[in-house]
């Protein structure tokens, strides 16, 4: 842990050196989320209510859905970055370093730019909590804190699986982004507005009903109150993505001298 | 000491013609060819020598050196090091090992070199009293004080290469390994690393393995030379096994690859 603070330092110092750069991309990230908030509002405008949600539900919704994202964003970019890592020979570097790979990968990449559309998730967020007609109590909180957290854990673990395929072909492959930039996308909704087949999907094969439907039934009070702790259960995802990490390691060939 | 003994490692490449057409067919239907960059490869180091490790391009030092520091794991045959194979158990048997690449950068680009090594610190979990003993001696051995407040875009090739051999012995390993050190460096350079890697080699008693394209520093360093093409080892050695007959080691080395064709 001190190690990744470490990493942490310095990442902000190599920022800190370019300072109008990191300060464009991060407005440049806020106004891309900012659009799709839009997307959000007009939609609303036309229907105000979409399968039993209001506006101001949705809206909550997208705000903790976008804080997981772009928390996991920031912090697993070195996965999102892997295939790069690979090609450059840098992964041989880790190898070579008496620490986990995993630590060294997260500690390699960290995009504060990302601070951007946490801004926004953030400012989202309380515009909901503030309209929306959910009575908060520390249980409800809680809940909140949770989905944040097992949000991250779950786009980590994709994160995760996208580097893991980079061993097996050295290049990144493009529709893992499906499932997270997709993601991210179609979080603006509860996912059970997509249909029954796809909240299937999102609860048994990629968790994201378990981080963001369920719960957010249980702070509308419409779930059961065990819906706040399945954030918790969502991290086992996590647990297949390590095991093709590990098998990915196992069969790194290295690149070039 | 290091052993290894009948290492093979073979590389799966995907085979093409050039042109579209056959790129389109490597989409449904993709060729391998099995490239052995090592083929019974064995050799004994023992400790405190230093070894200068040549050959043409692609004949596979780099694959070796990479075996011996837990990078790649062979096929076939064994390998100790100090007691412990490379390839297993990797982050207790890396922490012995000093690696340099001389044509990649393990330092932070953007900020002072000094905070490269204070993470360094942190990663090889150096107590705080033997990283100060130890940053002094290299900083005093390489002449790095004018360079550690600065950041590493601006050094100039020199003067990253010498921060980057302290970087890889901040932790006081017993082996080295150099992956072409001296790639790119001018005269003054080159000399600076050459001088200090013999005097770390003498005084600390430090394993050196050193490979390298240029004569001069295997000819400056190194009293054994193992030459290896098309992944098999053609000599075991001197300098002067090699030199024998020709004026420079250069033309030997030519004349010596040309015989072998390689």
């Amino acid at each position: 842990m001190r190690l990744y603070g470490k990493y942490f330092v310095i990442h902000l110092k190599s920022v800190m050196v370019y300072k109008t750069s990191f300060l464009l991309t991060c407005i440049g990230q806020f106004l891309v989320s900012f659009n799709v908030f839009l997307g959000v509002y007009f939609m609303f405008q036309r229907f105000h209510v979409v399968e039993g949600f209001t506006y101001n539900e949705a809206l909550l919704c997208f705000g903790i859905t976008l804080m997981e994202f772009s928390l996991a964003e920031t912090f697993a970019r070195g996965f999102d970055l892997f295939s790069y890592i690979v090609n450059k020979g840098e992964f041989d570097r880790i190898l070579v370093r008496p620490r986990n790979e995993i630590l060294q990968v997260l500690g390699s990449r960290m995009e504060f730019s990302r601070i951007g559309r946490i801004f926004q998730a953030i400012v989202m967020f309380a515009y909901g909590f503030a309209v929306s007609d959910v009575s908060w109590n520390l249980l409800k909180i809680l809940t909140v804190i949770l989905m944040i957290l097992g949000g991250s854990v779950v786009f980590g673990g994709l994160f995760l699986i996208y580097a893991s395929i980079c061993f097996f072909t050295t290049e990144g492959l493009e529709f893992m982004n499906i499932f997270t930039d997709g993601a991210r996308e179609y979080g603006k909704y509860p996912v059970c507005i997509y249909g029954k087949r796809v909240l299937q999907l999102c609860t048994f094969m990629v968790p994201y009903a378990l981080i963001q439907y369920y719960p957010l039934l249980y702070l509308l009070d419409r779930g059961k109150a065990y819906y706040s702790l399945l954030p918790v259960v969502a991290c086992l995802f996590l647990l297949p993505c390590l095991l093709l990490w590990k098998l990915g390691v196992r069969h790194y060939t290295s690149s070039g001298s | 000491m290091i052993t290894m003994q009948h290492v093979c490692k073979t590389y799966k490449v995907s085979k093409r013609d050039a042109g579209f057409s056959s790129a389109f067919k490597a989409l449904f239907h993709k060729e391998y060819e099995y490239i052995h960059a090592l083929d019974d490869v064995s050799f004994t180091i023992s400790d405190g020598e230093m070894v200068g490790y040549i050959g043409p391009n692609g004949a596979g030092k780099s694959s070796t050196i990479k075996i011996l520091s837990g990078i790649l794991t062979p096929e076939q045959g064994t390998c100790l090091v100090n007691g412990m194979t490379p390839w297993k158990n990797r982050i207790a048997y890396v922490k012995n090992i000093g690696v340099v690449f001389g044509q990649r950068t393990q330092l932070w680009w953007d900020v002072p070199v000094m905070d490269s090594f204070e993470l360094l610190k942190e990663i090889y979990r150096i107590d705080t009293p033997s990283y100060r003993r130890t940053l002094t001696e290299l900083t005093e051995m390489l002449g790095l004080s004018s360079l550690l407040q600065m950041p590493v875009r601006q050094l100039s090739l020199g003067q990253r290469m010498r921060c980057e051999i302290a970087a890889s012995l901040l932790h006081d390993p017993e082996i080295l390994f150099l992956d072409e050190p001296t790639i790119g460096l001018d005269a003054v350079s080159k000399l600076a690393v050459r001088d200090f890697i013999k005097k770390r080699n003498q005084e600390k008693n430090t394993t050196v393995i050193l490979t390298t394209h240029d004569m001069q520093d295997i000819e400056a360093l190194t009293d054994r030379v193992i030459l290896i093409g098309k992944g098999s080892i053609l000599l075991d050695g001197t300098i002067e096994d090699i030199k024998t007959g020709f004026e420079s080691t250069e033309e030997a080395l030519a004349a010596f690859y040309r015989s072998h064709h390689i």
